[in-house]
């Protein structure tokens, strides 16, 4: 498999999600947002960060960036796209998913373990949680509340298009499982083909038993399969 | 043209320091020079107070690869590897500016590092505020945790570890103090030093504007009511055009570009342009009319005094300049060539074809005052015996109650707003002894603390200054390291009273004592003196940040317990010493006394015994026993797992409470198994270790024998009350 | 030409800022202050001197960059 990370000016999970494709040996390019062209790949990773600085709107400027034109080609033809935390906020942008994210609930940034519920394993990036759906990654963000009007949400319920809601350890997800306010618990999208996955936990922080949980080995193993 | 007296005492210059530029430099400076002398003479810059004292301090062990004098230090960590870091001071602007005086603290002490060629890994801070019912502690502790987020997270360094404190002491003067640690190759590291005549200047980075203005000198001043007012000369930090430059700057070190780097911090491009020249012996000319300016009309004395965050001086060799023009241009930075070196030992600065200053580089730097200021001494306190009225105290009324205080209610309300984990090398963060962050690609780490003792130096500073170190020292190896060096932050009040330069110097003293006998030395630092206001001083205050090598991650050990059915020992002999201690102040309301004594022979001998015990796999949990003593230990070594304790006090000549709270030093908890005890116990009694076993672990209560049994749970609860209801 | 750009949030999105502005207010002794929303300003200058022109081009940026959308109204003004 081949995959390639696109590094803004700011972006600075860039390094640790190359880390993590390098450990499932998918063979991966570092591309500059300067470029017009990607290189042949499987998978394009928009990584986390602060592309920009977050000026204007997290991920807004980044959506302008030259090299967008050839992920949002690569999506559409259904190339495997994913989006972590900012990489999710420049999905939002470039309107390949649906909604807003918007500053958490209660205006601080956050930075901690949260479970998740795989609410749709039918998709080639969560297709190892069928056996494991309840799981644990980091976040850390500031901007991770996620909205959109209820007809948008009405649709990603009913089409399953929620990939991850936050939870407790026990798989409940209700309003003390939430950290940021995300509507329905929400910290994870796919797209109508779900080629596309826009997430706000960090999958690449979860791989590694010395430094956390390994439930982020998960979707890479799943990925490469 | 002679300058008025108030112009000179605005600069912050004495009459007689004004005289002594006069006489060497053979006239009287116009306005631009005396700006210059001001930023370069004044404390922060000069260190005319401390350089007296400072020169005690061993700074130097087989693993010390530049100790104090560069942008930060530098120590050997095998495999070609090298560790740089650095503490720096930011008091004065966080309490004008809590947000950006934060921000831009860590900012700065981020380019510190980075100018040397270490890429950073980790940030952490110590960060002290008035008492929680002044109404200004809030807004402050909102501020500034909130600028130290915004800006180390937003540039990608983890911040893994820190304190909090809170004290009235510093009510009107808060403290700020930011440490960052780098990685670099040993066989690159960049120093400062201008080497080569006719070298080009390069100014990188960010616009020059016109905040900070006399931000140095103001670091060197007191406040008074009026301390509003200075709003204007705090920096505004942007994180993310430090993160571009961060990654043109380790773009540009790949090769052999730079000759010599230096960052524009305090007093900005004033003194980083002097002290390179200076420091290579040579002299330097500057163009201001080619410095990228972002406001319009600046003038000289503005260009070279402003603050203006996010830039770099550089000499390049000639031929690599078209290489690292295009390296800033590809990072969106401005790249200016604005100088050049010259043989003539001054610094020379134009403007619109005009020379506008001319100042031999000597006057500014090793000419600059140096002061032996006169000081007292404090004298030991006297013990008093232990009242009757103490045991009345209950003992889990009084635990309790230090679990709720400020100072040691669980602080994730403070670190979840800090992004522990990007990089993916961080695997201790914050709420163990010692923040571990993995070399990136290896199976080592670096283990690093940071400690203050503000009570215990305000009570005799020479003990202070010796137990703080000692307890940064012992937490490196709590965590299964190698202590190998420290940087520390003196922050005092007024050194021109004789009682504050006294708790410096006795301080400073007391580091260096231990430091000399745990061979621990201090490779960096800064002094921050004039932290009073309206003549009322801050509690002395040294903070001290320990760096230590843990060779293999395998062997790295943390402090919750890992079993029930565990034994539990205690480590080093527990004598009872309640003065200055945490039940003390937050139960008994008793200031008095003098702090626990620091035998430097126990605190070596303990921690060699617990590195071996670690070394040999014989232990599962460490834990040192500081502040709060052994039950407040005990806690912490709970709080993570669902695994409790039931103890009883070994039979001894001391009260209940000495027992508990006693804050008695070079003493560790651990955990250890049926099987290993017997080999444990081989080993501490072949060292001449006292240890004693208080019992074991058991599931999810703290027990301890005739004074209570209750949940765990319930003691985390109010553990987490405070920070949730205060901010 | 400089034209500005008003942007304020639309009226069915939470706006915890302006909630803890309000809130602020009211602690500094403003009871009579309701509500506030915090919306951004931008001041454009162009090199145009057709009214109309100027307008589409405000109107344009505006919805292809300056506003969420999803989120977010404008109202622009010629200085």
């Amino acid at each position: 498999m081949k995959s390639s990370v696109i590094v803004f000016p700011g972006s600075n999970c860039d390094r640790d999600i190359a880390v993590a494709l390098d450990k499932f040996n998918i063979k991966n390019q570092m591309v500059w947002h300067d470029e017009t062209d990607l290189p042949k790949s499987d998978l394009v990773v928009l990584p986390g960060g602060f592309s920009f600085g977050d000026y204007l709107r997290t991920g807004c400027i980044a959506s302008k960036s030259k090299i967008i034109k050839s992920v949002i080609d690569h999506a559409s033809k259904g190339g495997l796209l994913l989006g972590i935390c900012n990489g999710f906020q420049i999905l939002i942008e470039t309107s390949l998913l649906p909604g807003a994210l918007l500053r958490n609930k209660k205006l601080k940034f956050i930075s901690k373990n949260v479970y998740l519920k795989v609410t749709n394993s039918n998709n080639i990036f969560c297709l190892g949680y069928k056996k494991k759906d309840i799981i644990k990654f980091p976040i850390a963000h500031n901007e991770g509340n996620y909205f959109a009007k209820n007809d948008i949400i009405k649709n990603l319920e009913d089409k399953n298009l929620i990939a991850f809601k936050y939870c407790d350890n026990k798989g409940v997800i209700n309003i003390h499982s939430n950290p940021n306010g995300s509507s329905n618990n929400i910290a994870g999208i796919l797209n109508k083909n779900k080629n596309v996955l826009g997430l706000m936990p960090h999958p690449e922080r979860a791989i590694d038993p010395l430094l956390s949980s390994i439930d982020g080995s998960i979707m890479f193993k799943s990925l490469i399969q | 043209m002679k300058l008025s007296s108030k112009i000179i005492s605005e600069h912050g210059l004495k009459k007689d320091e004004y005289n002594k530029i006069v006489s060497l430099i053979g006239r009287d400076p116009n306005l631009l020079e005396l700006g210059i002398f001001s930023a370069m003479w004044n404390e922060h810059c000069s260190y005319k107070s401390s350089k007296k004292h400072l020169k005690n301090l061993p700074t130097k062990n087989k693993k010390v690869i530049q100790g104090p004098g560069e942008n930060a230090g530098v120590i050997d960590i095998d495999d070609n590897d090298a560790i740089i870091f650095k503490i720096e001071s930011h008091n004065h602007p966080s309490f004008i500016e809590p947000y950006q005086g934060a921000a831009t603290g860590v900012g700065g002490i981020l380019r510190d590092v980075f100018t040397m060629g270490a890429r950073p890994i980790a940030c952490l801070n110590s960060i002290h505020f008035g008492d929680q019912n002044h109404p200004k502690t809030k807004n402050l502790l909102n501020g500034v945790v909130s600028g130290i987020g915004g800006y180390g997270n937003c540039i990608g360094i983890p911040t893994v570890g820190g304190e909090v404190k809170f004290n009235s002491s510093y009510n009107e003067n808060i403290l700020v103090n930011a440490m960052a640690v780098g990685l670099a190759k040993k066989n690159k590291i960049f120093y400062s030093k201008a080497e080569g005549l006719n070298k080009s200047v390069i100014y990188v980075g960010s616009k020059t504007g016109r905040d900070g203005i006399h931000g140095a000198s103001m670091a060197s001043a007191e406040f008074d009511e009026n301390a509003e007012d200075k709003k204007p000369t705090v920096q505004v930090g942007d994180p993310f055009t430090e993160k571009l430059l961060l990654e043109a700057c380790l773009e540009l070190m790949k090769d052999d570009s730079i000759i010599s780097i230096q960052d524009m911090g305090a007093a900005g491009l004033t003194s980083s342009s002097i002290e390179m020249a200076s420091k290579g012996n040579l002299g330097i000319e500057i163009n201001l009319n080619k410095i990228p300016c972002r406001e319009e009309k600046m003038t000289p004395y503005e260009m070279m005094l402003s603050e203006s965050q996010e830039r770099m001086l550089i000499i390049l060799n000639p031929e690599k300049e078209e290489n690292a023009k295009k390296i800033f241009k590809k990072w969106n930075l401005d790249f200016s060539i604005i100088g050049k070196t010259t043989n003539t030992k001054n610094i020379v600065l134009k403007f619109n074809n005009e020379e506008v200053a001319n100042l031999p580089l000597k006057s500014l730097s090793s000419e600059a005052p140096l002061y032996d200021r006169k000081w007292k001494s404090n004298p030991l306190p006297k013990k008093i015996k232990i009242s009757e009225k103490v045991k009345s105290y209950k003992i889990l009324e009084s635990f309790k109650k230090i679990l709720k205080s400020p100072n040691n209610s669980n602080k994730n309300w403070v670190c979840h707003q800090y992004d522990q984990t990007v990089m993916g090398d961080t695997v201790q963060g914050s709420g163990g002894d010692s923040a571990v962050v993995r070399i990136h690609g290896s199976n080592k780490g670096v283990a690093i603390t940071i400690d203050s003792s503000t009570d215990y130096c305000l009570s005799h500073p020479i003990t202070g200054g010796k137990q703080i170190v000692s307890e940064a020292w012992r937490n490196l190896i709590s965590v299964g390291a190698s202590p190998i060096a420290i940087t520390n932050c003196l922050n005092f009040g007024n050194p021109e009273k004789e009682n504050i330069m006294g708790q410096f110097v006795e301080c400073v003293d007391g580091i260096s004592q231990a430091s000399k006998y745990l061979d621990f030395p201090v490779v960096s630092g800064n002094v921050s003196f004039y932290n009073e206001t309206n003549n009322k001083a801050i509690s002395p205050t040294p903070t001290i940040g320990g760096v230590g090598l843990i060779k293999n991650l395998d062997n790295m050990i943390t402090k919750n317990f890992k079993h029930e059915n565990s034994i539990i020992l205690v480590i080093g002999k527990t004598l009872g010493h309640l003065h200055q201690s945490e039940f003390f102040r937050e139960v008994v309301n008793d200031h008095s006394g003098p702090p626990p004594e620091v035998n430097l022979f126990n605190e070596k001998n303990n921690g060699f015994v617990v590195q071996k015990i670690i070394s040999k796999k014989l232990t599962n949990a460490v834990h040192d026993v500081s502040s709060g003593g052994i039950l407040l230990a005990l806690f912490e070594m709970c709080v993570d797992g669902e695994i409790g304790i039931n103890i009883e006090i070994p039979n001894n000549n001391i009260v209940t409470h000495q027992y508990l709270f006693g804050e008695d030093q070079s003493r560790y908890i651990i955990e250890i198994s049926e099987k290993n005890k017997n080999e444990v116990y081989n080993i501490l009694k072949e060292n001449s270790v006292y240890y004693e076993t208080i019992g074991k672990t058991i599931k999810e209560n703290i027990i301890v024998k005739n004074e209570f049994n209750i949940n765990i749970n319930e003691l985390k609860k109010i553990n987490t009350e405070w920070f949730a209801s205060y901010c | 030409m400089k034209i500005s750009a008003i942007v304020t949030l639309k009226d069915d999105v939470l706006d915890p800022q302006g909630k803890v502005v309000n809130q602020t207010l009211k602690n500094m002794g403003y009871t009579n202050i309701t509500n506030v929303r915090q919306g951004k300003y931008f001041e454009i200058e162009l090199n145009e001197s057709n009214e109309e022109k100027a307008k589409k081009t405000a109107h344009e940026i505006c919805k292809k960059l300056l506003i969420n959308t999803v989120i977010e109204d404008y109202k622009i003004y010629l200085k």
